[in-house]
């Protein structure tokens, strides 16, 4: 069991690094150091544009992927990767995908999905039991209806619940869900998100949503990680991120939601750029609107921008922070001018 | 003057399953240099309205009503007089570019084919004004040499947006133009569709699954469900006060970040959008409606009239709307 207060699970110097392909390729830094903790009971989302490792750190947190350097602890124990301590552990964190319709099998009634996972861990007294429970946890009631039907029967909502009861059939502590209503209609999103959340409420689950969607991450999430080309450029409490961000990455990202407040959107110009070719300094310099327009200019770390990498982020939990050499400077800005004694005012 | 009005379009589907009722009776108004939003869900029949306007059905599906163009009749017109509207008159920028592109050619060549095809040029001129639409979409006049493999998804959907403009259309037709894309690429693809659409005035229907998108780039959306339009109006209003419970859901559906009211609470509909071979009686969006009355599953519904330009298909709007006649 975990201890109260610790992260129930948690990487630390987190990379993961692909091998080149061909002789003249370069390695991939999908991760590329990430510290990240998840507590008990907690919506953790983790947001950004296809390319930036996001995929990769929730493989690696599953234990799919063995990192490069850095390690993921669960409970406070580093990962093991022998065979049958991963196979415990997947007992524990359990990964819910995109597309249900793609992880069910097409010829297994919804029984056999759901008592697939403990079949696999050898729990097989009580399995009926444990099945109904998995499927009236997931909202498919009453579960003796839902038993024989196979997957093309099932709408796409209700399939995306049979998988969501397929990993709580094995009780676990975490759910890793990567981009979970991304293929299912508009109007079936809300109840499967809303189920989510009530599994946190009434089984005090944790979990890391995987996303692109920030009104997603703003519909359930308790605090919000962004990464940007393998590392995370911004975290902390979701509102306090999402309200004022200061990481301008994060700026153009909420700037161009349709329904943003800013006046002008920060469209970035280009495609996210690529993990075999990491710039120099920081990361995001190369696209940054604070640098193009001159405002990291105006505060003298133009240069710092350029050739400086970041700190990596710590994890603390209650504090929001960027990894941006502007964002820092203006609050240290703010910091001395709010120490320093007010002039006494004129008489 | 209306660039294009559509009557009671219908269109069904035969099949092994019987006839599938995919459109069921659409008008719709658009002007010229306007932006009408078609927003709904897969199913709703909003692709079919689309590939309807145009003609590009297979034969296994029925169309019926009037589609004018220009004043010109298209469901009637000849075949050669339809190719020479199609792109000329009227162009479609699909979902999924990477399928829509030819894999083996050069994209100036595919951007260059339909201008060889529908104005007298020379091939020379027809490479160079493909290699102006490049630059008119964001794309070095060089990509002209590129493969749509050498392309990411977001500079292939702008080949397909120069390929649309090729002819120099007065309509676009966008189907789900920035779905599967990332957020910011979505914005520069949004933005240039935008930009292109008021620089030229061409009259543009957006068709999405996403509300909010439309609210933010379409002057009108029409909101489908079940193949029938359940509301219409000036596209911002519908979006922030709709009238009609599904619209209600489906703005819902896309939460506005900041928002209290959804934060961590999202909302959704129970079920799914109806199958449409078995269509629900009375109103097709009762058994998912959570304000449903007793009459709905037997009510005959249309689009009544819901104040400011704006129209909405539910028996509480008609209720409103003739307690407000007195």
């Amino acid at each position: 069991m975990t201890t109260v207060d610790g992260p129930v699970l948690s990487a630390r110097g987190l990379r993961v690094q692909f091998a080149p392909r061909g002789r003249r390729g370069r390695p991939a830094r999908a991760v590329d150091g990430v510290d990240l903790d998840v507590f008990p009971g907690e919506i953790v989302a983790l947001v950004g544009e296809s390319g930036c490792g996001k995929t990769t750190l929730a493989r690696t947190l599953l234990g799919l992927e063995k990192p490069t350097a850095g390690e993921v602890r669960y409970a406070g124990k580093p990962l093991s990767y022998s065979t049958s301590a991963l196979k415990a552990y997947r007992r524990q964190v359990q990964l819910i995908l995109q597309d249900p319709t793609g992880s069910l099998n097409p010829r297994h009634t919804v029984y056999e999905a759901v008592a697939e996972g403990p079949r696999i861990h050898g729990l097989v007294r009580g399995e009926t039991e444990r099945v109904a429970s998995a499927l009236s946890r997931a909202g498919l009631r009453p579960p003796e209806r839902f038993f024989l039907s196979h997957p093309h029967e099932l709408s796409g909502g209700q399939r995306q619940r049979v998988v969501i009861a397929g990993a709580l059939a094995l009780d676990p502590q975490v759910l890793i869900a990567d981009e979970p209503v991304a293929s299912l209609d508009a109007s079936v999103r809300g109840e499967i998100l809303a189920l989510i959340l009530r599994l946190r409420d009434e089984l005090g689950l944790s979990a890391v949503v995987v996303t692109h969607d920030l009104g997603l991450a703003w519909n359930i999430a308790d605090r919000v990680a962004v990464m940007y080309l393998g590392r995370i450029v911004e975290s902390g409490p979701l509102e306090q991120v999402l309200k004022s961000p200061q990481h301008p990455y994060t700026q153009a990202l909420l700037s161009v939601l349709p329904e943003s407040d800013v006046d002008e959107p920060v469209v970035l110009a280009g495609e996210p750029p690529d993990p075999t070719r990491i710039p120099r300094g920081c990361r995001f310099h190369p696209r940054c609107q604070a640098l193009a327009s001159g405002a990291a200019e105006a505060a003298g770390i133009a240069d710092r921008c350029r050739s400086e990498d970041l700190p990596l982020l710590s994890s603390a939990r209650d504090v929001a922070q960027a990894a941006c050499h502007l964002a820092a400077a203006r609050a240290a800005n703010r910091s001395s001018s709010a120490a320093a004694p007010a002039p006494p005012p004129a008489q | 003057m209306s660039l294009l009005e559509l009557r009671d379009l219908a269109v069904t589907y035969r099949s092994a399953r019987g006839r599938i009722p995919a459109v069921r009776g659409v008008s719709l108004r658009l002007d010229e240099g306007e932006s009408l939003g078609i927003a709904g869900e897969s199913g709703c029949g909003k692709s079919s309205l689309a590939l309807a306007i145009l003609r590009l059905l297979p034969h296994t599906a029925k169309v019926t009503g009037e589609v004018r163009f220009s004043d010109e009749e298209l469901l009637a017109a000849t075949w050669g007089r339809m190719r020479a509207v199609r792109w000329a008159g009227a162009s479609i920028v699909f979902q999924g570019a990477q399928h829509s592109l030819n894999a083996v050619h050069r994209i100036g060549a595919q951007i260059a084919e339909p201008i060889l095809l529908h104005s007298k040029v020379t091939p020379t001129t027809a490479a160079k004004r493909a290699t102006e639409l490049l630059e008119q979409v964001g794309l070095p006049a060089a990509r002209a040499r590129a493969y749509p493999h050498e392309l990411s998804g977001g500079q292939r959907q702008r080949v397909m947006i120069a390929m649309a403009l090729a002819c120099s259309p007065q309509l676009i037709l966008a189907d789900e133009p920035t779905t599967g894309l990332d957020v910011m690429i979505q914005a520069q693809v949004m933005r240039l569709i935008g930009d292109l659409v008021a620089d030229h005035g061409i009259g543009l229907m957006l068709i999405s699954h996403d509300l909010s998108v439309l609210a933010a780039s379409c002057q009108r959306v029409a909101v489908m469900y079940a193949g029938t339009i359940v509301e219409e109006g000036p596209a911002q209003q519908v979006f922030d006060a709709p009238r009609h419970p599904y619209t209600e859901a489906l703005a819902a559906a896309f939460p506005k970040v900041g928002d209290p009211a959804s934060r961590l609470a999202p909302r959704g509909l129970g079920g799914d959008p109806p199958d449409p071979t078995e269509l629900p009686t009375g109103c097709a969006f009762h058994p998912r409606c959570a304000a449903a009355v007793e009459e709905c599953p037997s009510a005959s519904v249309e689009l009544w009239p819901a104040g400011d330009g704006r129209s909405a298909a539910c028996v509480h709007v008609r209720d409103a709307l003739s307690k407000a006649g007195g």
